[in-house]
C-alpha cells in the first residue's frame, strides 16, 4: 500500500497527490511515468510524474478526474493509501543540447509538461511555453510555469483567461514573431499534439510529444501502447512515452486511444452513482 | 504387492461438458475421484529404471509417489512431489506431460500412458484441501538472493532456496506474483486460487515477494548487488513484448495481442461484470496462431460470447499447442481454419476491424525448425467477418533488463546468454525461463529455476 501524505485540489476537476514512494522518488526524471491501482480489483492507469520530493521520498502527481478510476482516486484523503503504485516507466525526456525550446501543454498535460519545462530550465535553455486550458476555471500551475519561462502565452478555449484560441494559433506566432526554436516539446491531449505537430513540420522545427496511450502493465509485455512511428511499430510503455511528433501516425494513435471510451463513460456514471451513495 | 491394472485406456479426466463451459470461466477439468486416482496408480509398473523421470525437467520421483498413491498415502505422495517441484498443483494442471513423463512411460508403447499429470494434479489438490499447516521456515544460512520475475522460473529458484536457508526476495513488476500462471494462463484452466496457494507456501518458507518493482526502472540489477546486498541475482523476467504480423491493417481497433487480451481477462478480471478493466465483447474473433497462447485466447473469446476462428498457417498436425487443448477447444466450438495465413485486416471509416483477408497454404518441405515450410496458394485469397483479431505469435524479449545491465551477454534473438548452470556473462548473475529461451513452457521455466538455485547454492556455499 501507498499512503497519500498530501491531497489539494488545484481546481474541482484537477487534483494534486503526493504520494509515499521512496523507490520511485529516488529513480524518476522528468518525461516518466507511473502506474497506479487505487484499490483491489481497480484497474491500471498510467499517470505522468510532476515532481519529486527525495527527502521525503514522495511523488507528485497531477489528476484530472475523468473516470471510473480517477473519481475513486478523488474520494480518497490524506493519510488514506492506494493498493499499487509502481515506477518509474518509460524512458525519461532528453534534455540536453537544446538552446531555445517551446513547451506546449494542454490542459491536466500541462502537469506532464511542468518537470520537462522545469528541466529545460535548470539546463540553462531559454525557455518559452504555451499552455492552453478550456476556461479561466482549469487554469493550474500558472505560477510554477511563470518562474521557469521567458515567455509565457496562456490560452482558454472561450477566452476567458489569457487568450482565446488554440496553442497552435498562439505557438505559430511565436515562431512567425522569429524565435528560433531547437525544439518544441508538446504534451497534452493526442488531438493537440497531432496539430502541434502538424503546425511545427512546415518550419522543420524539432517536434516531441509524450504519447499516452492505452497501457495494462507498462513494462513491455501486453503490446497495447502500440503505435506507428515513421512507420515501424513502437511500444510506449518501453520505447516510449516521447516519440518524433512528426514521424507519429496521428490518424490510428488517436482512433486507438478511443478504444474504450463508451464503456468508460458508463463505467464513469456507475462509480460516480455508488460514490453518492456511499457519501 | 497388488497386481498391475493392465487396461489400456487412462482413466478419463471428468471434465466440465462443453457447452456448459464454454460460457463460464470455471475449471474444466474437475480432477481425478480418490477411487479414479487407485485405479489409475495400479497402471504404473513400478519400472527399475524409471524411463518417465527422464523426461521430466525437475525429475521429480514419479514411481515412488505413484506407489504411495496406491497405498491411499496420498499426502506422502506429495511430500515425494514437493521435494523437486516447487509449484506441483501447477505442474500437474498445465505440463505438457504427453511429451515429458507420459512419452517415456512404458504403458504407452501399447495403450495409453499412465496418467502421471492426472495422479500429480490428484496429489496435490488432495495436499491443498487436507493440509492447513503452513511449512516450516528453515533456518538462515544468512546468505541473500534476489529474484527478478515470480513466474515459474523465479518461484521455483526461489522455493528451492528457501528450503536451503536463503533469504530470498522475489521482485515483481506487477501487482501480483505469479508472472504467466496469472496473467497469461486462464482460470479455466488453472485457477488463480491455485497459484495463490503455491505463492503462500512459499512465503512460508520465508519468501519475500516485493511487487510493484519493475527490475531495470525501479532498481537495476547492479544496485540489487552493490546497495541492496544480495550476493546473487537470478533473472527470470520472462518473455517480452508481443510480436505482431507485419501486414497493412495491424493497427486497427479490435487488432490486439494474445498477452493484451488475456492480461485483461486474467489478471485485470475484466470478463466480471463489475471490472474497472474494460474488454472487447467481440462477436467474431480472428485468432492467429497455433500455441497453447493461441487456444487459451480462443477459449476466452468463445466464453466471451464470441464465434471464433484460429487462423494458422500449417496443418492441424503441426499445430504447437498441446493435443489435449486443441481437442478441447474443438470441443467447445473453436473453428480452425488452418493452412491459412493473414494477409490484411480491413476496418470501416471508425477504424474499427471488420473483416480479415487470408490466404491459403500448402506444405512444402520442411524448413530449419523441422517442420514443413508453408507456402501460398497463389489467388487463393478469401474474407472472414470479424470484428476482432488476437495475435498470438509469441513474443521477443524485454529490454529493461539488457538495457540497464552492463556487461549482460544477448544472443542474436535478444535472449539472454547463459552456460549450462544458468550462468550469465556476469559474475552471479544467473538468469532462466523464457528470459533466455524465448517463449517456452512453464516446466522448462522451472527446470531452469532449479538448475539457476542449485548453481547458485554452489557458487554461494564455496
Amino acid at each position: 500500500m501507498y499512503r497519500i501524505v498530501r491531497k489539494e485540489a488545484l481546481r474541482p476537476t484537477i487534483t494534486l497527490y503526493e504520494i509515499e514512494a521512496p523507490l520511485v522518488a529516488k529513480k524518476a526524471k522528468p518525461g516518466q511515468f507511473i502506474v497506479l491501482r487505487v484499490d483491489e480489483g481497480g484497474e491500471r492507469i498510467p499517470i505522468t510524474i510532476n515532481t519529486c520530493d527525495l527527502d521525503k521520498g514522495t511523488v507528485t502527481i497531477i489528476v484530472q478526474t475523468a473516470g471510473a478510476t480517477t473519481e475513486k482516486l478523488k474520494a480518497k484523503e490524506a493519510g488514506d493509501s492506494i493498493q499499487d503504485f509502481v515506477g518509474p516507466l518509460g524512458k525519461a525526456s532528453v534534455i540536453d543540447g537544446s538552446k531555445k525550446v517551446c513547451v506546449v501543454g494542454g490542459g491536466v498535460g500541462c502537469a506532464i509538461a511542468y518537470p520537462v519545462l522545469k528541466a529545460f530550465h535548470d539546463a540553462g535553455a531559454e525557455v518559452h511555453a504555451v499552455v492552453g486550458f478550456k476556461n479561466k476555471d482549469l487554469v493550474i500551475l500558472e505560477d510554477d510555469f511563470r518562474n521557469a519561462t521567458s515567455v509565457l502565452k496562456i490560452c482558454t478555449d472561450d477566452g476567458s483567461y489569457g487568450q482565446k484560441g488554440l496553442v497552435t494559433d498562439a505557438l505559430k506566432e511565436l515562431i512567425e514573431a522569429g524565435n528560433q526554436y531547437d525544439e518544441v516539446f508538446a504534451v497534452g491531449p493526442m488531438v493537440m499534439m497531432k496539430f502541434v505537430s502538424l503546425t511545427t513540420k512546415p518550419y522543420g522545427i524539432p517536434t516531441t510529444v509524450s504519447m499516452s496511450p492505452i497501457m495494462i502493465d507498462a513494462t513491455g509485455m501486453c503490446g497495447g501502447c502500440r503505435l506507428s512511428v515513421g512507420g515501424e511499430m513502437k511500444f510506449a510503455c518501453v520505447d516510449g512515452p516521447d516519440f518524433d511528433g512528426h514521424q507519429v501516425d496521428w490518424n490510428i494513435a488517436v482512433k486507438r486511444n478511443m478504444m474504450y471510451h463508451d464503456w468508460e463513460v458508463k463505467k464513469h456514471e456507475e462509480t460516480c452513482n455508488l460514490l453518492k451513495k456511499e457519501a | 504387492m497388488a497386481k498391475a491394472n493392465m487396461r489400456l485406456d487412462k482413466n478419463p479426466m471428468p471434465s466440465q461438458d462443453p457447452e456448459v463451459r464454454n460460457k463460464n470461466f470455471q475449471e474444466v477439468a474437475l480432477g481425478y475421484t480418490e477411487e479414479q486416482a487407485l485405479d489409475e496408480s495400479q497402471r504404473c509398473l513400478n519400472c527399475k529404471n524409471k524411463p518417465c523421470m527422464t523426461g521430466c525437467p525437475v525429475m521429480v520421483r514419479i514411481p515412488e509417489f505413484i506407489a504411495q498413491v496406491k497405498e491411499g498415502k496420498f499426502e506422502e505422495a506429495y511430500q515425494i512431489i514437493a521435494a523437486t517441484s516447487a509449484l506441483p498443483a501447477v505442474c500437474g494442471r498445465v505440463c505438457p506431460q504427453e511429451s515429458q513423463c507420459e512419452k517415456y512411460c512404458v504403458r504407452g508403447k501399447k495403450g495409453d500412458p499412465v496418467g502421471i499429470g492426472r495422479l500429480e494434479r490428484f496429489v496435490a489438490d488432495f495436499h491443498n484441501q487436507n493440509t492447513t499447516a503452513p511449512a516450516e521456515k528453515p533456518t538462515s544460512n544468512g546468505h541473500r538472493v534476489a529474484i527478478v520475475g515470480s513466474g515459474p522460473a523465479g518461484l521455483t529458484c526461489a522455493g528451492d532456496l528457501a528450503r536451503l536457508g536463503y533469504e530470498v526476495t522475489v521482485f515483481e513488476a506487477l501487482h501480483l506474483a505469479g508472472g504467466v500462471l496469472v496473467y497469461g494462463i486462464p482460470e479455466f484452466r488453472l485457477p488463480k486460487s491455485i497459484v495463490q496457494k503455491e505463492v503462500d507456501g512459499l512465503k512460508a518458507l520465508g519468501v519475500t515477494i516485493a511487487t510493484n518493482t519493475v527490475v531495470g526502472r525501479t532498481i537495476t540489477v547492479d544496485e540489487l548487488m552493490s546497495e541492496m546486498g544480495f550476493e546473487a541475482v537470478f533473472i527470470g523476467s520472462g518473455a517480452g513484448l508481443p510480436m505482431f504480423m507485419n501486414i497493412p491493417g495491424v493497427n486497427f481497433k479490435g487488432v490486439l495481442s494474445a498477452n493484451e487480451f488475456l492480461t485483461r481477462i486474467n489478471l485485470m478480471k475484466a470478463y466480471l461484470p463489475d471490472s474497472d478493466t474494460p474488454i472487447i465483447h467481440p462477436k467474431k474473433v480472428a485468432v492467429v496462431g497455433g500455441g497453447n497462447v493461441a487456444m487459451d485466447a480462443a477459449r476466452c473469446a468463445k466464453r466471451l460470447g464470441a464465434e471464433v476462428y484460429i487462423v494458422y498457417r500449417r496443418g492441424m498436425e503441426e499445430l504447437p499447442a498441446r493435443k489435449e487443448e486443441v481437442e478441447h477447444a474443438e470441443e467447445e466450438g473453436i473453428i480452425f481454419k488452418t493452412l491459412c495465413n493473414p494477409v490484411e485486416i480491413f476496418a470501416d471509416q471508425e477504424e474499427n476491424v471488420n473483416k480479415i483477408r487470408c490466404i491459403r497454404m500448402e506444405l512444402g518441405e520442411p524448413d530449419a525448425s523441422g517442420r514443413r515450410r508453408p507456402i501460398e496458394v497463389p489467388g487463393s485469397e478469401f474474407d472472414i467477418d470479424v470484428d476482432c483479431v488476437i495475435m498470438a505469435l509469441g513474443t521477443s524479449p524485454n529490454p529493461l533488463i539488457k538495457s540497464t545491465t552492463e556487461g549482460l551477454e544477448i544472443n542474436r534473438k535478444g535472449g539472454i546468454v547463459v552456460n549450462e548452470d544458468g550462468l550469465t556473462s556476469r559474475d552471479h548473475v544467473y538468469a532462466g525461463g523464457d528470459a533466455v529461451t524465448g517463449a517456452a513452457t512453464v516446466i522448462l521455466a522451472m527446470g531452469a529455476g532449479k538448475t539457476a538455485a542449485k548453481a547458485i547454492h554452489e557458487a554461494l556455499s564455496k
